[in-house]
């Protein structure tokens, strides 16, 4: 942000530099420029972010008002078991997707980098599940992962034998971490190639002649490089996979399998707060949760990221 | 077959140290034949993990009713090829109206997200006006706001505006995003001010800076943000399943989610509808492939 305050200078000092003539601008014309951008945001997302903070301390309902009510609901949430179970798994979530989501993508950028040919073939095919909906990719892998799917049918082939993947709790969950996983692979390769571009060839040639093998300069050279894309990456990752739904929604089901077992937060925000019989002052309260940790997984990131400065 | 010859190909394009068993690449780093095969392995490796699920889905959406689509060791190829499965999932879900829903929700999505967020960008990048750094922050505040957060409260404020299972309630909460202004924003700063400056000098009022001058400069990132709001507006899932509720007016993913739901058992029905969904933004995306990247450069750095 520093760098743009800095790029708007030249306009201010073009006032100093003196055309010689009186402004004439209308005074209303910059509010027309800025007004349907801020009426769209200010109605559709600061509005109902700060009536979800408003909402979580009130028993609304979707057809009824509803009244202050104080914390009640948050005293609800921590005897909630399915609260605790969508909390739980949210943060698997996180903890599951977010190591693979900062590694993979920067091992296959640096497969990628290297301009031979028909790298450009590649580095598209590999971009197009970012392309697809997130619908789409859900149902391609709940019929490949499926009992009678293709995966199986492999796995039966070499002799390991079929695998539940949708069927146990736990496979599934990780199924579907999978899933985000690939799905965001080559949306992270991007960035880390754009990463990558601006580490100086001049420090791997170093190493080289050093004589450190390929894995060394990886971690001495290309990581310290990217080492802040990294960071922005794993915060990006961090947030996303807290907010996970539709993967966990599309392979489980809208219940999050027979108990609901696989729900997640954002699973169950929707869940409780829609229909006609919606609670929707419980389920601001569950989003508010949603806030707080998305809050605390971004300075999590970042604090990590200033101590190992030090 | 291409690629290993081209693999082939290579050494013989490097004049400069033809006696040594090695090429180098574009800037003169010498690669070692035995690492370029082994480069190209996991490539294909990768591409097999990347697009082979795609092809998976087309080639069972293209295997006829008597065929076994369960079989060990899996056949990759339909036996005998038949659009039939299209047909049927039409019958089935009014598919075809589903993907007109998309294409009117994406479209409205393109045209609103450009024109607001050019506009509003501008206003914030070249316009001085009291209040310019508060609703700078107002952008930067709402595009940090977790969409998945406030979905149950988009309901209600769309239900008191009476827009809930209205396509336009699908788009409005999108139709300008935050992230899209900032993005035109850093465009028109990133411009040099001399030139406008000059058409001010000459006279040109803010409107005839903006349409003439700006404008056209920024068509990249204009391009970027039109391919995202399709390509957002396209795949959304969340919202349109929270704001719909009429089948007749779902757009194509959560039809896709109702055929999954109603009708699970019938794979090859499913397959077809996502190759459906799935195959106008393969094609988008094979013909504007560039501003697909820039995007993600542009939005992950800057925004």
């Amino acid at each position: 942000m520093a760098s743009s305050s800095s790029t708007a200078a030249p306009g201010t000092a073009s006032h100093g530099a003196g055309t010689g003539r009186v402004r004439r601008q209308l005074p209303t014309s910059p509010w027309l420029f800025a007004a349907p951008g801020l009426l769209v945001v200010g109605i559709f997302i600061l509005y109902p972010f700060v009536s979800t903070l408003v909402n979580a301390f009130t028993d609304r309902r979707t057809l009824i008002p509803g009244e202050f009510v104080g914390l009640a609901n948050f005293r609800e949430l921590l005897h909630d078991e399915m609260f605790w179970i969508g909390l739980r798994n949210s943060t698997l979530y996180v903890l599951g997707v977010v190591p693979a989501l900062v590694l993979l993508p920067l091992l296959l950028a640096l497969l990628v980098q290297k301009n031979i040919p028909g790298i450009a073939f590649f580095r598209s095919a590999f971009y197009t599940p970012v392309v697809a909906s997130i619908v789409v990719v859900g149902l391609i892998w709940v019929w490949l992962l499926d009992e009678r799917g293709l995966v199986n049918s492999l796995l039966e082939t070499i002799g390991v034998g079929r695998v539940g993947f949708l069927s146990d709790q736990w496979l599934l969950l990780l199924s579907a971490m999978a899933v985000t996983v690939w799905k965001g692979l080559g949306y992270y390769m991007i960035i880390y190639l754009a990463a990558l571009a601006n580490v100086p060839r001049e420090l791997h040639e170093a190493a080289s002649v050093d004589g450190a093998g390929a894995f060394r300069r990886f971690l001495t050279v290309t990581v310290p490089a990217v080492r802040s894309t990294m960071v922005l990456v794993g915060a990006l990752s961090s947030v996303a996979a807290f907010k996970v739904f539709s993967e966990v929604y599309l392979m489980a089901g809208p219940d999050g399998g027979p108990a609901g077992e696989d729900t997640t937060l954002v699973m169950l925000v929707q869940r409780t707060g829609t229909g006609l019989t919606g609670r929707v002052g419980y389920a601001s309260a569950i989003s508010v949760v949603v806030f707080v940790v998305t809050v605390a997984l971004m300075l999590l990131v970042l604090r990590a990221d200033r101590k190992e400065d030090a | 077959m291409s690629i290993a010859e081209k693999v082939r190909e290579a050494p013989a394009a490097v004049e400069a140290a033809p006696r040594r068993k090695r090429v180098t690449d574009e800037h003169g780093r010498s690669v070692r034949v035995w690492e370029l095969a082994l480069r190209y392995l996991l490539l294909i490796a990768v591409l097999a993990l990347t697009v082979g699920p795609f092809v998976w889905q087309l080639s069972t959406s293209l295997k006829g009713p008597t065929e076994d689509i369960f079989s060990s060791p899996p056949k990759f190829l339909p036996g005998e090829p038949t659009l039939h499965n299209y047909e049927r999932v039409a019958e089935t879900i009014p598919v075809w109206d589903y993907a007109f829903n998309s294409l009117k929700v994406a479209t409205a999505n393109v045209v609103t997200n450009c024109v607001g967020s050019a506009l509003a960008g501008y206003a914030l990048a070249r316009l001085r006006y009291r209040g310019r750094k508060v609703t700078t922050l107002v952008f930067i505040l709402a595009m940090l706001v977790p969409v998945e957060g406030i979905i149950i409260a988009q309901f209600t404020t769309m239900r008191e505006l009476g827009l809930n299972n209205t396509l336009i309630g699908v788009v409005l909460p999108g139709c300008i995003g935050a992230m899209n202004v900032l993005l035109m924003r850093n465009a028109f700063l990133n411009l040099p001010y001399e030139i406008e400056e000059a058409a001010y000098v000459d006279g040109a009022n803010v409107w005839q800076r903006f349409l003439r001058i700006a404008l056209p400069s920024v068509k990249g990132t204009l391009a970027v943000v039109a391919i995202f709001a399709f390509m957002g507006a396209w795949d959304d899932f969340l919202w349109p399943l929270i704001v719909l509720s009429d089948p007749d007016k779902f757009t194509l993913t959560i039809g896709l989610n109702y055929l999954h739901g109603t009708f699970a058992n019938d794979e090859r029905l499913v397959a077809a509808g996502t190759i459906i969904a799935v195959a106008p933004l393969i094609a988008l995306f094979a013909c504007l492939q560039r501003y697909f990247f820039r995007g993600v450069g542009e939005g992950a750095v800057k925004g």
